[in-house]
Formats: C-alpha cells, sequence, structure tokens
C-alpha cells in the first residue's frame, strides 16, 4: 500500500485546558486537562456513557464547552466552527451519506471546497485504493459491508486532509477478525501519514495494542493519562486499576510505608509485602484503608511452603477459555481469580487447600475508591 | 372449487360492498358523463353521447375558473412548501418544549374552519388595504392574491406534516458530518438535507396542489370578483346541472388513473425483484419501462379525445326526441278523448329533459313520473336555473311540492343566498 496523493499533512498538537461540559444539571466532562503532541496516536477509554465522544465533538467543534480552553496548534478555537477547524471525525454511526455513491462520498469533502469534477474522481480513486477497495466508486453505500462502510469513512475523512483525525469507535461494528485487520491497517495509516489520531474506544485491547498514550475516563472525568504499560501496570486510582483489565481486590490497611514498600494487612493472616511505585497515585500512610489489587495472570500457585505473600484460598470453580484457564477460588469468603496458561501442567483438586503467591512488584496498593461495575 | 365456509366469505363480502362504497359513486359519474339525458343519471338511458365534453370545452366560466385555480395552486405551492419545510425543520432542532407549544401554534390553521381563515384572511388584507390607502385594484383586494395567502395557511401546516414525518428519520449527524468535512451550512442543507427531503418535497407538492384546487371553504370568500374551478362548480350546481359536470369528473378520473398507473408501474419496474425479471428479457423491459407505459396511455389518451371529437350523436338524440314526441302526442289524443271540452293540446308541446334548458319552470308535465316522482327530475332543476336566484338572506325555501319536495332543486336554490 502506498500513500501517494494522500497529500501532505501538517501534524498540530491539541490542548484542552480546564474543559467542562454541562447539558443543564448533569456535568458530562469535569475539568478535562489534556495535551497531545502532534502526531500522537491518542485513545480515550472509558465505560459507556463517562463523556468520550463529548469531549471529542468539544475538539470537533460540535460542542462549545461551557468552561475552559481547546486549543489546537496554540490557537484557542472558541467560535471556530466545525467546517473551519484542521479536524476531521469519523462519527460512531460512520454518518456516510446513503443517497451519495462511494466516490461521492469520498470526495465529498472536495466538492464542497469547489474542486472540479474529475480532479475530485481521480482523488477518490486514490483513497479508494487506499482503503483496498479499488474500482468501487461507483456502488452505493448501502451495498457495503460493515467494514468496508467503516473504511470508507476513513478515506472520506483523509478527503479532508485534517492535521487531526478524530475516530469515535470506527471498530465497534466490525467482527474480531475484521477489527483486528483495520486495528493493523488504521495503525499503518497513522504512522506513513503522520497524523495526529484521537481514538475513541470501548475495548481495552484496541487502545493498549494501538495507542502512544491512552486516557481513562470515568463520568467525565480523566482518571489517568499515560501509556498502555503504566495504565495496566501502576493505574493510578481504583478505577483504572477495575476497568482495565482484569483484577482481584482485597479491601486492606496500610501498616508500614517507608516509600519503598508497603506492608498491607487483607485479613487473610498474612501480611502483604507490596512495593510502592511512584505512577501509583497518592502515596498511603501507616493506618490508611487501602484496596490491593492482584491481577489474575499475577497471582500464583506457591511453589514453597513459606514465600512471600501466601495465603491459603480453597477451590471453587473453573472458566475454561482455551488458552486460559480462570480458576476462582475462595479466601476466607473472597472470591478470587487466577489465570494460567493452559500448558497441561497444573491440576487444582478440589478437596485440598490451594497456597498461592504473588511477586511484591505486582501487587497494587491505592486509596480505596470506586470499582469498575463488571 | 371448495365451498368456503361463512367467516372465510365475510371478509370478501366486506371488501366488496367497501370498493361500492368507494367507488360506485365514481362509477355512476362517468356513466353519466355519457348519457344525452340533460341531467346527469344513468337511467332512463337515452343517446350515447360526447357532446357534454364539447360542452364543457365551450363553457368559459369553468375554463376561466380552472385556470385560476390552477395559478392559485402554483402559487400556493411556491409559498406554502418553503414554509412547511422551514418550520419542519425548525422543529426538528428545537428542545421538546418549545416543540410542543410551536407544533401546537404551526398545526392551528388546520383546526381553524376553512370559512374563519377565508373571512379573516378577507378582513384583514382589507384592513392593510385600507391602511396604506391603497385602490381597489391592487393585490390587497384581489381574489387571487387573498386566495393564495388564505390556502397557504393551512396548506403549509399540511405540508409541515409531511415533511416531520420525514425528517424525523433523518440522521442530524450526515448534517454533522457534512459540516466537518468543511461544507458550509448552506452547503450541508442544500447537498444532504435537502436530497433526503426530495420525496416528502415530491408529495408535499402533489398534495398542496389538490388541496388548493380542490378547496371551497376558504376560496369562496377569499376569491372576492373572481372565479375559481371549485366555486364555478358549485354555482352551477345551484343554477343547473347538466351533465358536463359529469365530464370534469371523468377527466379528473382518468388524469389520476393515468397518473397513478405511471407512477405504480415506475415503482414496481425499479423494484429489485423485477429488475431480476427482465435482466434477459430486453424486449419486456423496454415495454414495461414506465416511459413506453406513459406513451401507450397517452396515445389511448388522444385516442379518446378524437374520439369524443368525432362522435355524433345527433341521429339518436333526434330518434330520442321524435319518441318522446310521439308519446307526448299520444297522451294528448289520450286526455283530449277523455275530456274533449278541456282546451286543445298544444302542437309542439316543450318537452322536458331536452327542451329544458330554455323552456323555464312551468313546463308541461314530464312524459317520466309525472308530479309525484318529480323530485329528481330536470324540469324542477331547469326551472332554479331559469328563475333569478334568490337574493333574500331569508333561508326559507320557496314552497315546494309535497312531502317527497326536501331533496328538491329548488330547495337548494332557496336556501343558497347569493
Ligand atoms: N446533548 C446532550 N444533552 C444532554 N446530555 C447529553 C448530551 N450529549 C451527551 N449527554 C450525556 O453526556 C454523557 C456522556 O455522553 P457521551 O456521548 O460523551 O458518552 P460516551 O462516553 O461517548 O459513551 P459511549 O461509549 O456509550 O458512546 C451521557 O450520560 C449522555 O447522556
Ligand atoms: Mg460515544
Amino acid at each position: 500500500m502506498t500513500f501517494a496523493g494522500v497529500g501532505t499533512f501538517m501534524t498540530k498538537e491539541i490542548s484542552l485546558e480546564h474543559v467542562w461540559v454541562e447539558f443543564g444539571e448533569f456535568t458530562a466532562v469535569q475539568k478535562a486537562n489534556l495535551n497531545i503532541a502532534g502526531g500522537e496516536f491518542f485513545s480515550f477509554l472509558g465505560p459507556s456513557g463517562c463523556g468520550k465522544t463529548t469531549l471529542l465533538r468539544c475538539i470537533s467543534g460540535f460542542q462549545e464547552p461551557t468552561r475552559g480552553l481547546v486549543k489546537i496548534g496554540g490557537k484557542d478555537m472558541k467560535g471556530v466552527g466545525p467546517n473551519k477547524r484542521p479536524t476531521a471525525l469519523i462519527f460512531q454511526n460512520l454518518a456516510l451519506f446513503p443517497l451519495r455513491s462511494v466516490a461521492d462520498n469520498i470526495s465529498f469533502p472536495l466538492e464542497v471546497r469547489g474542486v472540479d469534477k474529475k480532479t475530485r474522481r481521480k482523488r477518490a480513486d486514490e483513497l479508494l485504493e487506499l482503503i483496498a477497495l479499488p474500482g468501487q466508486g461507483d456502488k452505493k453505500v448501502s451495498e457495503l459491508s460493515g467494514g468496508q462502510k467503516q473504511r470508507v469513512a476513513i478515506a472520506r475523512a483523509l478527503a479532508v486532509e485534517p492535521d487531526i483525525l478524530l475516530l469515535d469507535e470506527p471498530l465497534s461494528a466490525l467482527d474480531l477478525k475484521l477489527r483486528q485487520h483495520m486495528r493493523t491497517e488504521l495503525r499503518a495509516i497513522q504512522k506513513q501519514v503522520g497524523l495526529t489520531f484521537i481514538y475513541i474506544t470501548h475495548d481495552q485491547g484496541e487502545a493498549l495494542t494501538m495507542s502512544d498514550r491512552i486516557a481513562v475516563m470515568n463520568k467525565g472525568k480523566i482518571e489517568q493519562i499515560g501509556d498502555g504499560k503504566t495504565i495496566y501496570d501502576h493505574p493510578s486510582t481504583s478505577f483504572v486499576a477495575s476497568f482495565v483489565g482484569e483484577n482481584n481486590v482485597l479491601e486492606g490497611t496500610v501498616l508500614t510505608n517507608d516509600g519503598k514498600m508497603m506492608q498491607i494487612d487483607a485479613g487473610l493472616g498474612t501480611l502483604f509485602h507490596v512495593e510502592s511505585h511512584p505512577a501509583g497515585g497518592p502515596a498511603l500512610a501507616p493506618g490508611d484503608a487501602c484496596q490491593l489489587f492482584v491481577r489474575p495472570e499475577a497471582l500464583k500457585i506457591a511453589k514453597s511452603d513459606n514465600s512471600l505473600n501466601q495465603f491459603e484460598t480453597r477451590f471453587v470453580t473453573e472458566e475454561f477459555e482455551g488458552n486460559m484457564r480462570h480458576i476462582v477460588l475462595d479466601a476466607q469468603g473472597k472470591k478470587l481469580k487466577l489465570s494460567l496458561i493452559n500448558d497441561g501442567t497444573h491440576s487444582i483438586g478440589a478437596s485440598a487447600p490451594v497456597k498461592l503467591d504473588f511477586a511484591p512488584a505486582l501487587g497494587i496498593a491505592l486509596k480505596p475508591g470506586e470499582l469498575a461495575s463488571a | 372449487m371448495k365451498i368456503k365456509s361463512p367467516t372465510a366469505v365475510i371478509p370478501g363480502i366486506y371488501l366488496a360492498l367497501f370498493f361500492a362504497y368507494l367507488f360506485g359513486p365514481l362509477i355512476i359519474m362517468v356513466i353519466t358523463a355519457f348519457n344525452s339525458s340533460n341531467f346527469p343519471r344513468v337511467s332512463p338511458w337515452e343517446c350515447f353521447t360526447t357532446d357534454w365534453f364539447g360542452k364543457l370545452v365551450a363553457d368559459d366560466k369553468l375554463i376561466e375558473g380552472l385556470g385560476n385555480s390552477l395559478l392559485i395552486g402554483v402559487g400556493v405551492v411556491a409559498v406554502a412548501i418553503p414554509i412547511g419545510l422551514a418550520a419542519a425543520i425548525m422543529l426538528s432542532q428545537v428542545g421538546p418544549r418549545l416543540r410542543a407549544s410551536l407544533y401546537t401554534i404551526f398545526i392551528a390553521p388546520i383546526l381553524v374552519p376553512g370559512v374563519v381563515i377565508g373571512l379573516s384572511t378577507l378582513i384583514f388584507w382589507d384592513r392593510i388595504g385600507t391602511f396604506f390607502n391603497a385602490p381597489y385594484e391592487s393585490f390587497f383586494y384581489d381574489g387571487t392574491f387573498l386566495t393564495i395567502f388564505g390556502q397557504v395557511t393551512f396548506i403549509a401546516a399540511y405540508s409541515m406534516l409531511v415533511f416531520l414525518s420525514r425528517i424525523q428519520r433523518f440522521d442530524t449527524t450526515l448534517t454533522e458530518a457534512a459540516l466537518d468535512m468543511g461544507a458550509t451550512p448552506t452547503q450541508a442543507f442544500v447537498k444532504v438535507l435537502l436530497p433526503f427531503m426530495a420525496p416528502a418535497i415530491g408529495s408535499a407538492t402533489v398534495l398542496a396542489f389538490l388541496a388548493s384546487l380542490e378547496n371551497y371553504n376558504t376560496t369562496v370568500f377569499t376569491i372576492v370578483s373572481s372565479s375559481t374551478f371549485t366555486t364555478v362548480l358549485s354555482s352551477k350546481v345551484r343554477y343547473g346541472l347538466d351533465p358536463s359536470i359529469s365530464a370534469v369528473a371523468v377527466i379528473i378520473i382518468s388524469i389520476t388513473l393515468i397518473g397513478a398507473i405511471i407512477y405504480e408501474c415506475r415503482n414496481r419496474y425499479h423494484s429489485k425483484g423485477w429488475s431480476l425479471v427482465v435482466a434477459e428479457r430486453p424486449v419486456l423491459k423496454v415495454a414495461t419501462h414506465p416511459g413506453s407505459v406513459a406513451a401507450v396511455l397517452g396515445l389511448l389518451a388522444i385516442g379518446a379525445v378524437l374520439f369524443i371529437q368525432n362522435h355524433d350523436s345527433s341521429a339518436c338524440t333526434a330518434q330520442i326526441l321524435e319518441d318522446k314526441r310521439a308519446i307526448q302526442q299520444k297522451l294528448m289524443e289520450q286526455q283530449s278523448l277523455d275530456t274533449p271540452a278541456v282546451t286543445p293540446a298544444p302542437t309542439t308541446p316543450k318537452l322536458g329533459p331536452l327542451g329544458g334548458e330554455d323552456t323555464g319552470g312551468t313546463s308541461a308535465p314530464s312524459p317520466f313520473g309525472g308530479n309525484a316522482g318529480s323530485i329528481f327530475s330536470p324540469e324542477n332543476l331547469s326551472g332554479s336555473a331559469g328563475s333569478t336566484p334568490s337574493t333574500s338572506d331569508a333561508p326559507t325555501s320557496p314552497p315546494s311540492s309535497g312531502v317527497g319536495g326536501i331533496f328538491a332543486p329548488e330547495n337548494l336554490t332557496g336556501s343558497g343566498a347569493n
């Protein structure tokens, strides 16, 4: 695939300064502060209704923030209409024009700029080539498959020659295989064209694999901004810890904290040793209540009898997922999940107690907060 | 054939009755257009004639009224459609509470009786005209202008309803997408919303035009000294009805039928199933193209017009006249035989149905029916046509002849104050 003729895109940084969006009484976005560098692939991740689309609409100009500033390329965008901003939005429902052919859809941005018909057609053909739908320009939009529509929407947005491409869950309608294919495709387009991509998704795998950085949102608030590894390994709030990936939660109390290592009593008969991490949110003082997160894959079946962080559980049930086995265990009334690679080596009996442990670096102690509902 | 159970037959009977109810009057009307009888009726059948069409075309008042009606229709469409569209767009964009009250306001002209709209239009523009000291020839007093404005008030509301039902299915993100792609709001409107609304604009145009054409309640007030098709027709009903009205009906029904057939053909032709059927059959494809269907129907229509122009029924009508004369003669002779002392029979008796037009109300007793059955007989009608229309405000009808007279056309004249 080549990107000749796609045009030269300038990359511009975006910054949101204390952006609030209120709909009457309801606050959809709270005090969003954000800087996105030119050429970055930036994702928003969050549960449904948390304000992702609203934030995107602020950037594209369909929604004026109630308070705060939106700047693109250092310029305040207040009062600049969506048709004057260097952004192109790929809508959650794609919003292709149903009465126009595929080529006319793609060349619409050129049409409204008064580009002549022949040039438009040439450009549409180039973009069709780019999205791997050559020669399909005369089809009706309704004749395309979901994935093809998605690609046409992307091509139409690229025809705008935007500095910033905003994508609102563009892959949500696709099946798993096509989705994975489109992911790599999108990433390739982004890398080659060098556009700033702002990407919204429900799908964590998508966010983690594609993004340079991710913002996790909840109820209108940005909870954490960081690259995928930071978000996953060192969540800074309980919400992020429980929303991104799977996590076991234990309620406990901090006994000691020397800045490197904490001791936590979670009522399981063991004092847990957990590393403190600078990215892991506000520091916890001795005596503070805390939530201790240990991921299912961080839990291990104890190899010896006196390892660190060892505690006893009982087998409850097992969920089989092909490559993984998810084992549900009971630790003094708390349900925990243990994920094992299905390599045929483990056998867990239903009768005997199961001894588990985890490495101090893999336990995350955070201030108690709201958890993501399952 | 299997004998159907009664419950299975009932829907069939119901349908038959329903269609009879729906189309019966139309069919009767069409038949009367070709009966040479002076009054639109099916029986007794006299002669097959196409003269009524000729009479219709020669009727200057009706043609002039039709011309006015068409002009008003075009004017109403031109004003009401943009207003209705704007109202629908507005309603689709405002918040729910404002929408409810705006909707009520927009829809109000439909709920107000047409008579009230007609009168108030007349008074309103008269006030304005007076305020500007406009001469009587100015448009403030012009029937066409007033009628267009009077009709637009409620026809715009009709078309708004048509637009609303379509615009509710419009995905507003399409407009946003267009704006996002760099289109100006005008471009977004013209290139995205308008094409989406096109079918609704088409049907609203037809609806508005027809509603304007057939309107009477409002028009009768606003038309002032001019006339439209409906006002001419209604005065015809009052002052003497003849089958040329049926001829009008035939023409309107034919145009409607032709339009409907072509429209339906077009729909079928473009349907998926049919395009598969004709894919391999070029002849069938050409034959069923709406254009060729239209051409065939057009040829048929031209044929009908030629037939109507050239058909001559004078021999038959003369024969009928002769027969009637003979009967009359016989009656007279009978009478003179029975009562030889009474005045001699007139040599050329005035005959009801054929001579009615110019004989006036006091014609000789009709050979058909006599007085008792005369409620619908043409003499009575022509009687009212002959007499000067009552200009008195009193709605009392002239003394009617017998109990059956309540439906007599004289009463129509009597109550219809001019
Ligand atoms: N125009 C509006 N008026 C009132 N409330 C609104 C409006 N637009 C959005 N909201 C509310 O703001 C909240 C955030 O909406 P938003 O569309 O940004 O969610 P989202 O994060 O994109 O969700 P999803 O992942 O389901 O698309 C929702 O609770 C929604 O009901
Ligand atoms: Mg959304």
